[in-house]
Parts: C-alpha cells; sequence; structure tokens
C-alpha cells in the first residue's frame, strides 16, 4: 500500500477513535467535568496541543492530484497544499530575504519564506509545521501498539496472580534493566528503519511503564471489596475485570499515556540523532542542523524553527499531562486539600 | 536475612539471562547470520567471503540444536561468552572488543564521574530549597522552571552549549579529549555543564516531589508540634527519610556512570563507552552493540540488587517476607 493511504487510514483512525472516546467520555459525568476542570487550569497549554493536532490532522490527509500520464506525482497533505506547488529554492535563505544566503542571487518566492529555507532550499515553516505529523504518529501509533498489550499482560498478571503474574514481572524486569536508548537502537538496528519499525520499538521499552502501572493498580483493586462482592454475587471473573477493574484504572492509563508522550517525542529526537529516526521529524531537523551553527555566519532559523516547534508541543503536553494527574488521580488530590 | 539476600541475588541472576535470551533472539534468530555477514562485508560480497567471515565469527554452528554436540551451539557459545566477558572481536573491524572496552571506560568515567558526583547534590539541594519554601513564589517559579527545563531536547542543550559557550564565549574547547591531567579538565568541563543543565529540571522535580509527600507524614507534625523550626524539620526529619526514594533513583542511573553518556560523548569526542556504541551503530557493529546492552543491563541488574540489600540496612520496615 502506498505512503498517503496509509496516513490517511491512520488519520481517519485517530478521529474515529478520538470521537468515539469523546462520545463515550460525555456521557460520563466524571469525565465531563474532570476534563473541563483541566481546560479551565490549562487554558493556553490545552489550547497549543489542540493546534499540534490540529496540523498534525491537517497533515496526515493526503491525495494526489489526478494527473494522467504523469506517475510521479506525490500525493500532497492538506497542509502540503496550503503552500505553493514549488515553493522551493536551490539552497539557504534567511527568513523573508529577497535574495540567498550565499552568493546573493535571487529567490524564486522572494520575501515569501516566513522562516527561510534550509539546504536543500525546502521552506522551514513548512517543514516545522510538517514535523507534528510524525511527533504525533510517534505518540500515536507507539501507544496504540504499546497500551492494549500493557493492559491485557497488567490485567492478567495482577488479576490473576501466580505464574502468570511472576511470568509477566520476569518479562517487565528483563526489559526494564536494558539501558533504553541501547535497546531501542538495537531494535531498529535489527528490525530495520522506518516509521513502522520505530514505533515498533518505542513500544517495546514505553509498554513497560504501563504495564507496570496497570498491574500495580489491578493487584490494589482486586482486593477491594466491591470486587469481592461481585465475585460472592456470581459475577464472571472475566466481566469482573471489564466492569469493576478495567474502569477503575483507566484515569492511570490516561495520565500514563500523557506523561509518556513526551518521553516518545524526545526520544525519537535522540534516535534521528543516532541516525535511526523519522523522515521529517523535528529530531532529523536539529540532527541536519547541527554544524549550521558553527558555519561563519551563523544559519540560526533552521535548528530554532525545529527546536521551538519540539518545545512548545513537550511544554504543553507536559502541562497538559500534570494538570491531568492533578485532576484525575485521587492521590494527588487528597494531598492538595 | 541471608535467605532475602540468597533469593534476591537469584532473582537479579534470573534477570541476567532472561537479557541474555532476549539478545539472542534478537541478534541471533531474527537477525539471521547472512544478515549480520552481508552488513558487515557489503551487499556484493563473494559467497566465499561471507562463508568464511561466517566461520571466523562463529556465526556458522547451528542456533539453538546440534544433534553431534549439544554444547557447540550458537546459543551456548553466546551465553559462555557474555557470562565470561570473553566478548570477541568487532563485527566491523576485527578489534577485540574487551580492548576498547578498557580503553573506554577511562574517558567515559572522566565526564560521568562529575556529572554525577555534582548533580546529585545540585538537584538535591535545589529540591531541598524549593521544598522548603512551598507554596510560596519560590516553590511555583522553581517547579515553572524544572518543566520548561524538562522540556527541551537534550539535543538542544549539546547544540546551545557549544555555542554559546564554546563558541561565543570561547571559555572552553568545542570538543575533544586530553587524558593529560593538566588540559584534561578544560575538556571535561563542557560536557559536564551541558549534562548537570539537561538533567537537573527532571531531577529537582522528582526530589520536590518526594520531600513533599515526606513533608505531609505524621512524625513532621509530631517533630514540629514539638517545636522544632521548618529548617530543622527539612534537615534532621525529611531528609533523612527521603534518601529511600532518592537511593533508588540514584541507582538507576550508576550503569550510566560506566556505559557514558551516549550523546555527551559523541557530540564533544569523547572516545569514552558511549561513542564506541554510536560507532558500533553507524558501521553496523552488532557484537559490539550486543556487549554494550548487555554491560548496561548487568549493572542495572547488579545496581538494583545492592539497593535492595541497602534498604534492609537502611529502612528497618523494609519486610523481609
Amino acid at each position: 500500500m502506498e505512503g498517503h493511504v496509509l496516513g490517511n487510514a491512520f488519520a481517519a483512525a485517530i478521529v474515529l477513535l478520538a470521537a468515539l472516546a469523546a462520545w463515550r467520555l460525555r456521557a460520563s459525568a466524571f469525565w465531563r467535568e474532570r476534563l473541563g476542570e483541566i481546560a479551565r487550569r490549562r487554558p493556553i497549554a490545552t489550547v497549543v496541543v489542540a493546534l499540534y493536532l490540529g496540523v498534525a490532522l491537517l497533515d496526515s490527509v493526503a491525495w494526489r492530484d489526478a494527473q494522467p500520464g504523469e506517475a510521479s506525482v506525490e500525493a500532497r497533505s492538506l497542509l502540503d497544499r496550503a503552500f505553493p506547488a514549488d515553493f522551493r529554492e536551490r539552497s539557504y535563505s534567511a527568513p523573508l530575504a529577497a535574495v540567498e544566503f550565499y552568493g546573493g542571487a535571487a529567490l524564486a518566492h522572494p520575501g515569501r519564506h516566513l522562516l527561510g529555507t534550509d539546504i536543500l532550499g525546502r521552506d522551514v515553516l513548512h517543514l516545522a509545521l510538517g514535523g507534528a505529523r510524525v511527533a504525533l504518529l510517534i505518540g500515536g501509533l507507539t501507544s496504540l501498539i504499546a497500551i492494549p498489550l500493557a493492559i491485557a499482560l497488567g490485567l492478567a498478571a495482577g488479576y490473576l496472580g501466580g505464574r502468570t503474574d511472576d511470568l509477566v514481572f520476569f518479562l517487565l524486569s528483563t526489559l526494564a534493566s536494558m539501558p533504553s536508548i541501547l535497546l531501542l537502537v538495537a531494535l531498529i538496528m535489527v528490525i530495520g528503519r522506518g516509521p513502522v519499525q520505530v514505533c515498533l520499538a518505542l513500544a517495546v521499552t514505553s509498554w513497560v511503564n504501563f504495564c507496570r502501572v496497570v498491574r500495580g493498580e489491578t493487584l490494589k483493586l482486586r482486593e477491594l471489596d466491591y470486587v469481592s462482592a461481585a465475585r460472592a454475587l456470581g459475577v464472571s471473573e472475566l466481566r469482573i475485570v471489564w466492569r469493576h477493574v478495567l474502569p477503575n484504572l483507566s484515569h492511570l492509563v490516561v495520565i500514563t499515556f500523557v506523561l509518556t508522550f513526551s518521553q516518545l517525542v524526545l526520544s525519537e529526537a535522540i534516535l534521528s540523532w543516532l541516525g535511526v529516526g523519522i523522515d521529517g521529524s523535528w529530531g532529523q531537523m536539529i540532527d541536519q542542523a547541527r554544524d549550521e551553527l558553527a558555519r561563519d555566519p551563523i544559519i540560526a532559523w533552521n535548528l530554532g524553527a525545529a527546536s521551538a516547534a519540539l518545545f512548545g508541543l513537550i511544554l504543553a503536553v507536559n502541562l497538559v499531562g500534570d494538570a491531568l494527574r492533578d485532576v484525575l488521580d485521587p492521590h494527588t488530590l487528597r494531598e492538595r486539600t | 536475612m541471608l535467605g532475602y539476600l540468597l533469593r534476591r541475588t537469584a532473582w537479579g541472576a534470573a534477570t541476567v539471562l532472561g537479557v541474555l535470551l532476549f539478545l539472542f533472539a534478537l541478534f541471533f534468530l531474527y537477525a539471521t547470520p547472512q544478515d549480520v555477514a552481508r552488513r558487515a562485508l557489503g551487499e556484493k560480497a563473494p559467497p566465499e567471503a561471507i562463508a568464511q567471515w561466517l566461520v571466523n565469527h562463529g556465526y556458522d554452528k547451528p542456533a539453538v540444536w546440534n544433534p553431534a554436540d549439544p554444547l557447540d551451539t550458537r546459543l551456548a557459545e553466546h551465553l559462555r561468552r557474555m557470562l565470561l566477558f570473553d566478548f570477541g572481536r568487532s563485527d566491523a573491524d576485527d578489534v577485540p572488543i574487551a580492548q576498547r572496552l578498557r580503553d573506554g571506560v577511562g574517558p567515559s568515567l572522566s565526564v560521568t564521574l562529575p556529572l554525577f558526583t555534582l548533580g546529585l547534590p545540585l538537584a538535591l539541594s535545589l529540591a531541598l530549597l524549593v521544598a522548603f519554601f512551598r507554596e510560596t513564589y519560590i516553590d511555583r517559579v522553581g517547579v515553572v522552571l524544572c518543566v520548561l527545563a524538562m522540556s527541551v531536547s537534550v539535543l538542544v542543550y549539546i547544540l546551545g552549549g557549544q555555542y554559546l559557550l564554546g563558541k561565543l564565549l570561547r571559555w572552553f574547547p568545542i570538543s575533544g579529549f586530553d587524558p593529560a591531567p593538566s588540559v584534561l579538565l578544560r575538556f571535561v568541563a563542557l560536557p559536564v555543564l551541558v549534562g548537570l543543565l539537561a538533567g537537573v529540571g527532571a531531577n529537582v522535580r522528582f526530589y520536590r516531589a518526594v520531600f513533599l509527600e515526606e513533608s505531609g507524614r505524621d512524625y513532621v507534625r509530631t517533630a514540629r508540634a514539638k517545636g522544632a523550626g521548618d529548617a530543622r524539620v527539612m534537615a534532621r526529619h525529611v531528609l533523612p527519610n527521603a534518601l529511600i526514594p532518592v537511593l533508588t533513583n540514584v541507582v538507576v542511573e550508576i550503569p550510566f556512570l560506566f556505559t557514558g553518556s551516549i550523546l555527551l560523548e559523541s557530540f564533544f569526542g569523547i572516545p569514552g563507552l558511549g561513542s564506541i556504541t554510536v560507532d558500533a551503530i553507524q558501521s553496523n557493529d552488532f557484537a559490539t552493540l550486543r556487549v554494550m546492552v548487555y554491560l548496561g543491563a548487568l549493572l542495572f541488574i547488579a545496581g538494583q540488587v545492592l539497593t535492595d540489600v541497602a534498604y534492609t540496612l537502611v529502612d528497618p520496615r523494609v519486610r523481609l517476607g
């Protein structure tokens, strides 16, 4: 299947999942109230996260213009379509410059590149906005792989205990004992480079976190009175897990997801620097720009744009994540009052 | 007590075995010897050269089961070598890996040791300060600064530090290494500074949370009721009790003292174990990468076992059940 078709499917899946989650959460007074509280506490960070998501989705929906006979036309996303079709120069140009940075030849689009162009003449603003899609892919796809697996194994380990628990715990401690960057690199080098492979490797290292949280909470929940009561009433074990245990640890999964998200994106930046990242990520922009500070006069707009875009997303996600933890986790609630 | 120590050590040994099996599955089963050879020799290598390379590197043996001699398999060879620290030669250039490791430990330690010994007291004292002034502006500003510092990528710290302190202010050389004691400090100072800055945000925030959690306990209220001042409560009551979670966090970082900081070392041209790892990645050297993952995991597990032992000494409440 072609890249842009997969991208469209991924975007559709994300929107569908989000809509489904929103529909389910609207029905619950608890979630409606708590999520509203977060937007009230961190209005700016919430809006910033939403903006990044919007840009990422715009860049995920792509199609090819019907031009029979020209098979090599690349699919362009909605975001690409916001820029002119051949928005390229030959090499570096400063933000809003009319001429090239070196040599001073006239630009094809003088004064139109808000953040300048990179060594290949690509518009930096366009690249920086495009990085949002990669960040969403990293966070989204990785979580899609890691969370269901972690919930299933964590629930099984915590609820069944005994041999199952020993096995899952052994798996967890084995994976957790390897230094995560080294493990990531080793995985990617062996299974190959590419966006899906990187997400798979990130999932292998990050599911440990989720699984530990789910297992720990399940161990606590299964001892509670309402679980015993359900068992005494003859409710089947599967139904107990589904109806009584899972909903009571869902908030922890949400908190862990948001707090892990920024870690994932930052890890990918390091992987990009090590040469095994995902094409088009901010990490890769930073990597390509690393020698530009040594030039004279220096070229700072590439590095600046990528770092600022990365910093903005991570900061906003961290702030929302903290608010989420304060609002959703009864443990911290107790501490505040 | 002895029983607990033995059980804990046995669990650690089992985890080491798990890591070895995982590495075997990844590097010997998923990546076939043919793949590895082709990556080392190039796509166009003649079949005889590949066959010879496989024999030289011990990749020609059966993977798990050899009916003629059950111990002559790649699995047995892998386990034997790793457990005896006989790491063999690099896949890329046939240099003995053990020799590389010996050469790399010194430079790695010269960066990570100061980073660790300066970073821990710095983070702890900042966290104590912020926790001491909790719910005042100092606390709020401190927390905001921590979140800001945490949100910047390490790459940006490194590039920014190199540019600002190395190129613009010319305080330190931009990169390089010389083990001679007279100039070592000049080369090591910049990576240490950058490392401190990159790590301090997350650590201060974590330690602050630990201190605040301890400040809410009953014994703190008792101490205060007896008339102990704020400073005394923090220093004599909260700090010692908070050291247990701190210890856990510290031990986790010990393997990185030896394996080095991959990013700092390769950016600043320090020929330590981190640089060796980066070289291994760039030259598709699976043998070296495997050894680095194994050593990292081994140190981590040893650290964990030691912490658990230390717990039993530090905290009488830890049950040995």
